[in-house]
């Protein structure tokens, strides 16, 4: 079995009465690429923002290759090489494509290289033709693709990407595939989707949430055609 | 920034040369001197703010701690080369330890506000207090609300006799200028000011990129207060004197107008806006018919409403429409195209 990058322990967020994550206990292994779904307010987000740091856990611990992070802020995790994308576009409007690869890159590398890993990110993401534009001014799916850019420039083992088909074309979800696919050959991927056609293209194994805790962990074609998940999307269980 | 260090360096030395040298035609140097100063501090300003997305409401403690701590160093060290080293470390001191209470502690920009306004509301009422005679650091005297009177002034460094005074003061201010200019023009030019920007622009994602957000901006206010300190020890061998005023609410609030008037994000426009709208309050304090800061106000609203981005981004704007790359590149473009269908019979 491969080394196990990502561990949770009996992970748990309250704000005030409601429990958001409730004793979630999670793994993933080196290179394997996991879907979180369920239906919303299901806590997936939160977990996902308990694991990158944005927000502290209540209770409960996680672990990244071993090393407990659960009180590390956003940066200090990225800083092991691990590359985040959040829910919204979480970009720089006011600089161009290639300035926010180029202070992506920068982070892991001296100016020179950031330039070489900057040129090569825009080529392998076929962002040549916007480059020099300000993301302000680009559609909502080129957002997305310059955000995953800035998540591959760093060459992470871990990405944690938070709904990254979301608000997307066909066209644009095909490209994001296979970008995603190919950041999986050297990295481990915990994908945070609605999209079920999305999840089934992409994903092996799948993780379902409902009410803060893991309703079931399985290949995602026995999770699809689960009676409870159905009941649970559908609503009919509680 | 478009260009590249050397561009900017030839440009500023050009620029500050011709400036030296027309200015004065123009405007007596000891009033130019005293706009020179306030460029820089707002120059201070607008580089944390316009390019870090740090509002500091208190840049005037850090323009009075230079000053007072030049003259209280003068008078104990009796030349003035290391108290004017020690006006510029001090404030950075003093704004990296305020920094790293704000930013570490995470707090959000209207509190950063409020505590920057109270630091300078505190030292103010401090300074102010300390006209008794148990008010001394070595032989100085605070003073209180006299001030300090009587401080050596500005001398050629090693001989404490060899004051710099009148125009010669003039030159060595408008040359400290341009070095502060080209200074906080490599600092931008910089992976730390490029980075300083994008913190600027979005702090959630660069931290998420994996850059220390809080140690970043404790870094640039420490810079910023460097300057200002700086600022304060020329103002302070200007006036020959140094007051609880520097620390007052009017004159944080003079520089942040300077930053809005002149233009935030750009390097040029918080030093116009200092020197314009200063130079415009020595006419005005000339008259008795206005109040000064009645019109400073009408200026700052209609700066708001028609200009919000400041003189020097409205003309560069005008600029480029004018004479931009984009409209010549495209006519070069037709050009050369005509000139290939020809070739090409």
């Amino acid at each position: 079995m491969a080394e196990v990058v990502l561990e949770t322990h009996a992970l748990t967020m309250r704000f005030g009465g409601v429990v958001a994550a409730n004793n979630v206990d999670f793994k993933l292994h080196a290179r394997e690429l996991r879907c979180l779904i369920g239906p919303n307010g299901a806590g997936k987000s939160t977990f996902f923002k308990c694991v990158t740091g944005l927000q502290t856990p209540t209770e409960g611990e996680v672990y990244m290759c071993g090393i407990e992070t659960t009180h590390w802020m956003p940066h200090q995790i990225a800083s092991l090489g691990v590359g985040i994308k959040t829910q919204t576009p979480n970009v720089l409007d006011a600089l161009s494509v290639s300035e926010n690869i180029w202070l992506a890159a920068r982070r892991f590398h001296d100016p020179k290289e950031a330039n070489r890993k900057t040129q090569e990110v825009i080529e392998r993401l076929a962002l040549g033709s916007i480059a020099r534009d300000g993301l302000g001014r680009l559609a909502h799916g080129e957002r997305q693709r310059v955000e995953l850019g800035l998540v591959a420039v760093g060459d992470p083992w871990l990405v944690l990407l938070d709904e990254p088909a979301a608000g997307m074309s066909a066209e644009d979800v095909e490209r994001m595939t296979g970008i995603i696919h190919e950041l999986n050959k050297s990295a481990a991927i915990i994908i945070v989707e609605h999209d079920m056609q999305f999840i089934r293209s992409i994903a092996e194994m799948v993780t379902v949430f409902h009410q803060g805790k893991v309703l079931m962990e399985d290949h995602v074609g026995r999770v699809m055609s689960d009676p409870t998940v159905r009941n649970v999307y559908l609503g009919k269980k509680n | 920034m478009p260009g590249s260090l050397s561009k900017d360096a030839i440009a500023t030395i050009f620029v500050t040369a011709v400036l030296i040298w027309v200015m004065p035609l123009l405007i007596g140097t000891y009033t130019l001197t005293v706009l020179i100063i306030y460029g820089m501090l707002g120059l201070s300003l607008g580089l944390i703010w316009g390019f870090g997305g740090i509002l500091c409401f208190g840049q005037a403690a850090f323009f009075g701690l230079g000053a007072y701590t030049y003259a209280i160093a003068a008078i104990n060290i009796g030349e003035s080369t290391l108290p004017m080293f020690l006006a510029i470390v001090v404030p950075a001191i003093f704004a990296a330890l305020l920094g790293a209470m704000m930013f570490y502690g995470r707090l959000t920009d209207v509190y950063l506000g409020v505590i920057t306004l109270v630091v300078t509301l505190i030292l103010f009422k401090f300074i102010n207090s300390t006209a008794g005679p148990q008010y001394v650091i070595g032989k100085a005297r605070l003073g209180g609300f006299n001030g300090i009177p009587g401080f050596q002034t500005l001398n050629v460094p090693g001989s404490p006799d060899a004051y710099i005074w009148g125009d010669s003061y003039f030159y060595v201010c408008a040359v400290l200028m341009g070095m502060v200019f080209l200074l906080a023009s490599a600092l931008l030019r910089s992976s730390f000011g490029r980075i300083a920007v994008g913190i600027r622009e979005n702090e959630t994602r660069m931290s998420l990129m994996g850059y220390d957000v809080r140690a970043r901006k404790t870094v640039l206010f420490a810079i910023g207060a460097a300057i200002a300190g700086l600022a304060g020890a020329l103002f302070a061998n200007w006036g020959e004197i140094v007051t609880p005023n520097l620390f007052s609410l009017g004159q944080s609030a003079e520089i942040i107008i300077w930053c809005i008037v002149g233009g935030l994000g750009t390097r040029f426009g918080p030093i116009l806006g200092a020197a314009g709208l200063a130079y415009l309050k020595f006419l005005l304090g000339q008259q008795a018919l206005i109040d000064n800061t009645l019109i400073t106000g009408l200026i700052l609203v209609l700066f708001v409403l028609f200009l919000p981005k400041g003189i020097v981004p409205a003309l560069t704007g005008l600029w480029k429409v004018s004479f931009g790359r984009r409209p010549l590149g495209r006519i070069h473009h037709k050009r050369r195209n005509r000139q290939r269908q020809r070739l090409n019979g």
